[in-house]
């Protein structure tokens, strides 16, 4: 078996907010990087670069995954789902975003990126969440504005927003 | 905060794993779920030059299955598989209720329970839980496979006796008896973070006596299992509890650090100890 030399770049074939992707990248790039720097895709914020923070977090394969502990060739074959594939190409913003906007959920908005994408999987069903459950599902994000009581309201209430514009 | 370059290898099954690490030894490490190793990695605490990739093997299953009396978990069994698994709350209750306080779900959909275990942090709470269990995993090389014992497998804060050519490619636990009943609980000052103190209980209720033993979490040592004096069902609760629990603590060693002194850290496991028997003394009861 032949040991691929140390900082070669190697290919990797991922889709990326639903567009097919093929880069070239070095094995220890952090796909957080690659995501900023290869793709340009900077709304995923790098803060602590070993998962404390939550700031990077998108989905990998419709779950929340920290981007920045896993390498981007690990993502080889995955769906991934970043910030930027939230608002509608019109510039609509996505229920969560439209929430965060109504209930002061973001001050700084260095965070915001990560609480939305770890948000996405469960925003649907927060309503009936016990505040609890509602703070243990988020409590791998830090604000460090410490507004978290606008981005509980606001991720509380995502859902009706989404109801009222099927209304609409 | 970035790793230094490293060779990736992306084997298809666990024969090539086996070929992978007969070649390369110490210089290569195993990457599963990569929460544990990759900030390792990020903040230079370690490097390797090669790291063999897990997440690729064909047909590896992803969920918890039972084979005979015993719960198996493969290499690429997540933590958010096995604590959403309904299954693994009927037949090992104590596992859902520790892997609830591992980390938050973004790290659980890529942490593996097997990746967890084989790391061996003194902190991390499915070590004590699968030491509680006595549980044992199969460390497998091209030389063949051998069983280890939870027991046996730590020597130490994030290191175990598998050889160098060695890994892990399951993890058996043993089912619930009828008669036992399990507790867990921690105190993090944050939910999801590093525990301050936790602690695993498992009650045995036989012949109108019941036998208890405990694992501590975040207090020093790691796979260390205390069992306590038998009790008659309705002393559970009496000072014979307090006593042997007193004992128990007194056998940690703890250190002080930023988030709690060593006695506070005792009073925890005192405390926590004596809720947590009590609880699996009720369900063992049931």
């Amino acid at each position: 078996m032949s040991v691929p030399v140390r900082s070669e770049l190697q290919r990797v074939t991922l889709t990326v907010n639903g567009a097919a992707q093929e880069l070239e990248v070095e094995p220890r790039w952090l796909l957080s990087d690659v995501l900023r720097h290869q793709l340009g895709l900077t709304g995923t914020h790098v803060g602590c670069e070993h998962g404390v923070c939550g700031c990077c977090t998108i989905l990998a394969g419709g779950r929340p995954a920290r981007s920045c502990l896993m390498f981007a060739l690990q993502a080889e074959g995955l769906e991934i789902q970043t910030v930027e594939g939230l608002a509608s190409a019109d510039g609509t913003l996505h229920p969560l975003q439209e929430a965060f906007r109504r209930h002061h959920g973001l001050q700084c908005g260095f965070c915001t990126p990560g609480f939305l994408m770890a948000a996405l999987p469960f925003y649907r069903t927060a309503e009936g969440m016990s505040d609890q459950e509602l703070r243990e599902a988020l409590a791998g994000q830090l604000c460090r504005c410490t507004g978290y009581a606008g981005i509980l309201q606001a991720v509380r209430t995502a859902s009706s927003i989404a109801r009222e514009r099927g209304q609409a | 905060m970035k790793p230094a370059p490293f060779a990736y290898h992306r084997p298809g099954s666990r024969e090539e794993v086996d070929q992978l690490l007969a070649q390369l030894g110490s210089e290569a490490k195993i990457l599963a779920g990569g929460q544990s190793l990759i900030p390792i990695l990020n903040m230079r605490l370690a490097s390797f030059g090669h790291l063999i990739d897990l997440n690729h093997l064909a047909g590896e299953p992803a969920e918890p299955a039972v084979a005979g009396d015993e719960l198996v978990l493969g290499p690429l069994v997540r933590q958010a598989a096995a604590l959403e698994s309904a299954l693994v709350a009927e037949v090992i209750p104590l596992l859902s209720q520790a892997l609830r306080h591992v980390a938050h779900p973004a790290i659980r959909s890529r942490g593996t329970v097997v990746g967890s275990v084989v790391h061996g942090d003194p902190a991390a709470e499915l070590p004590a839980a699968v030491a509680l269990l006595a549980g044992s995993v199969r460390a497998r090389s091209r030389r063949g496979t051998r069983p280890i014992l939870a027991a046996e497998l730590w020597t130490g804060a994030l290191e175990n006796t598998l050889a160098e050519d060695e890994w892990v490619d399951e993890l058996r636990l043993p089912v619930r008896k009828a008669d036992e009943g399990f507790a867990f609980e921690e105190f993090a000052r944050r939910s999801g973070d590093y525990a301050i103190c936790g602690v695993a209980a498992r009650v045995r209720a036989a012949d109108g006596e019941l036998k208890a033993a405990v694992a501590y979490l975040g207090m020093g040592g790691l796979g260390h299992v205390h069992a306590l004096p038998p009790v008659a069902a309705e002393e559970i609760d009496g000072p014979g509890l307090h006593s042997a629990l007193t004992e128990a603590v007194a056998e940690l060693d703890p250190g002080d650090d930023l988030h709690a002194s060593a006695r506070y850290r005792r009073w925890l496991a005192l405390e926590l100890g004596l809720s947590c028997v009590s609880r699996a003394a009720e369900r063992a009861l049931k």
